[in-house]
């Protein structure tokens, strides 16, 4: 083991942390101002990367898929606030659970049907093929800009929430609701642009993935359960603990599955050590929420509402 | 007062069908139909379980396939050293039912009472997305440990057994899990009717009035978190022997997903719901199964308007709102 692999190593966890943000921030920008639990945000994931993947593979440039992705995404996320979400505002976590897990049934056989039922592939853009040499280790193109556009659309979004009226309106909800009606914000219309506003960085974090995997019915919701994960480290409700919550988590499961199994093996048989590591790893992020859970409940960064 | 007697009466012909059907199923000869009964009893069994987690304490818990799937493997492991001779952690393995179901529910309960722990410093929102984490985190734990099957699952080869009833027969087997059920039912009427169960009920209403007068909402919560759990372990046990096979799958989150269905679709805290809801969601996939390979499309349709417009599933549909007990 040298220190380049390690720190290769380090720039995946950060690239898959970054990922899980811009899921995570959707995520707990509608729970934050609507109260909603979503589960179909996975689905919003999906629908990024298959729109991007198609619209790709039609057109042949990958940047035109991206935007479709985008824009497929947005554009269903709006259309799901204004038919059923609006209608679950005021109702109970158990019928939102239930009726966004109905979503995600109905989206992911609308997907097969609309798709097909095999994975589709797609390319990373020629502009981003290549590795770069970083002194330490030569390292992806493509997945040095993903983290490049992690951290840009981060940075986009401080400032949408911190310097713009919108991200002043956003806040304001997130605060008293009623009040912010009264003072004559359309609250509704407010609450389709969120919505909307967290499915596309639902749909550009699928789009953006789906070059290093293959887009398939059911990606979302393994990313959907870790972005649970982060937002409960990091406390429901906010971008900033979304962001440590996605980067912990991001580092903490990428360097546990390449460095536990080597653990054990200072101690174990190989065939055991990889197997007992590789078991270790994969709960290890899930190990992680219980500590934080016992020492702050609600999470890193609580809001208080 | 006639909601009651509807209530009485569609409880009777939920009862008395599920055994019914299966038992023409049996003169006529269609061990398809008999499985399809079991499989609705043992779904509505581990509702029964949610559905005092749910129903009575009102606690989400989005991760109760969890119990469902650690009662799955405590058969297929049991029945795996009995079959090879080898121990697990010194215990010999065993294929007697009658050993296995308490096992499992203990396996079951002591997992609950760890997550549950941890989960029920929380509430609300955040309860559901822990439990959900917490049982995702044993789902993964069971498809990356090779020792018992890893993602492929366990066989059972030989059924386990059950003294003088040979459970290889399909209606045997089904009248074993219609029994407990009824058992579990039966249970769960007793725990709503007890002192315990009605500090349960009011600190699902309220907590801080429960605890103002004197009780730990904590302590009872967990204490039904647990019982709640351990049936749900028991169904999974029945389940890995119905279908020869201890499945990481049963414990995936869409599992859980889908008991926390068959609680809404029957009713929530509703004696019978989890009967009519299990009766309802396994019909629902064995007829439109059967036409159209994207049947889920439409039962996330006819769940999505149940949601938005008919809150209170069939059996408030049938017998009223009104609660009995």
């Amino acid at each position: 083991m040298t220190a380049a692999l390690l720190f290769e190593q380090f720039l995946n966890g950060l690239q898959f942390g970054l990922m899980l943000f811009l899921m995570s921030a959707g995520l707990t920008l509608v729970f934050g101002v609507m109260g909603l639990i979503n589960l179909a945000h996975g689905s919003l994931f999906m629908i990024g990367a298959f729109f991007c993947a198609a619209a790709a593979g039609l057109t042949g440039n990958f940047w035109l898929g991206l935007a479709a992705g985008m824009a497929a995404a947005a554009a269903a996320g709006a259309l799901i606030e204004v038919t059923v979400m609006r209608r679950l505002y005021t109702r109970d976590h158990l019928d939102q659970v239930l009726a966004t897990f109905a979503l995600i049934l109905i989206l992911s056989e609308g997907t097969k049907i609309l798709f097909g039922p095999f994975p589709l592939y797609l390319d990373v853009p020629p502009l981003l093929t290549g590795t770069v040499d970083l002194g330490l280790t030569p390292y992806p193109l493509y997945r040095l800009a993903l983290i490049v556009a992690g951290i840009g659309v981060a940075l986009g979004l401080w400032l949408l929430i911190g310097r713009t009226r919108l991200g002043i309106r956003i806040r304001a909800g997130e605060n008293d609701r009623e009040m912010i009606a009264a003072l004559g914000v359309n609250i509704r219309a407010l609450y389709t642009v969120v919505f909307a506003l967290g499915a596309a960085l639902a749909g550009l974090a699928g789009a953006l993935v789906g070059a290093v995997q293959s887009v398939q019915v059911g990606m979302g919701e393994p990313v959907l359960i870790l972005a649970f994960v982060v937002i409960v480290i990091g406390g429901i409700g906010s971008i900033r603990g979304a962001m440590v919550g996605a980067l912990l988590v991001g580092v903490i499961d990428t360097m546990g599955r390449f460095l536990l199994p080597q653990v054990f093996a200072l101690f174990l048989d190989p065939s055991k050590a990889s197997g007992a590591g590789a078991a270790l790893a994969s709960i290890l992020v899930y190990l992680l929420m219980a500590l934080i859970l016992v020492i702050r409940p609600k999470g890193l960064f609580p809001v208080h509402a | 007062m006639p909601d009651k007697r509807r209530e009485y009466a569609l409880n009777a012909v939920l009862a008395l069908g599920l055994l019914l059907v299966p038992l023409w199923a049996y003169w006529a000869g269609s061990p398809f139909t008999i499985t399809v009964f079991t499989r609705i009893a043992i779904f509505a069994l581990a509702a029964v379980g949610l559905n005092i987690a749910l129903g009575l304490g009102g606690m989400v818990s989005f991760g109760h396939a969890v119990y469902f799937g650690v009662g799955g493997y405590v058969a297929g492991i049991a029945a795996q050293h009995a079959f090879n001779g080898e121990t697990f952690l010194g215990i010999a393995g065993a294929n007697q039912m009658l050993i296995i179901w308490p096992v499992a529910m203990i396996a079951a309960g002591l997992l609950a009472a760890v997550i549950g722990a941890f989960s029920l410093r929380t509430s609300g929102i955040f309860f559901i997305m822990i439990t959900l984490a917490f049982a995702q985190m044993v789902y993964y734990f069971a498809i990356s440990w090779p020792t018992y099957g890893g993602e492929d699952g366990l066989p059972i080869y030989v059924r386990n057994t059950f003294p003088g009833l040979n459970t290889m027969r399909p209606w045997n087997l089904f009248i074993l899990c219609w029994c407990l059920l009824m058992l579990a039912i039966g249970a769960f009427a007793l725990i709503r009717a007890s002192r315990f169960g009605a500090a349960l009920m009011a600190i699902r209403q309220n907590p801080d009035r429960v605890a103002a007068v004197g009780i730990s909402p904590f302590g009872i919560k967990l204490a039904a978190f647990v019982i709640s759990a351990m049936i749900t372990g028991l169904a999974g046990a029945l389940m890995a022997d119905l279908s020869r096979f201890a499945s990481p799958a049963a414990m995936a989150w869409t599992m859980s997903g889908e008991l926390i269905v068959i609680i809404i679709l029957g009713g929530t805290g509703r004696l019978f719901g989890p009967v009519a809801g299990a009766a309802v969601l396994v019909g629902f996939e064995v007829i439109f199964g059967g036409m159209t390979e994207h049947w889920r499309l439409w039962l996330g349709l006819v769940l999505l308007l149940t949601v938005l417009f008919a809150r209170g599933g069939i059996v408030t549909l049938i017998a009223g709102r009104e609660r009995l007990g």
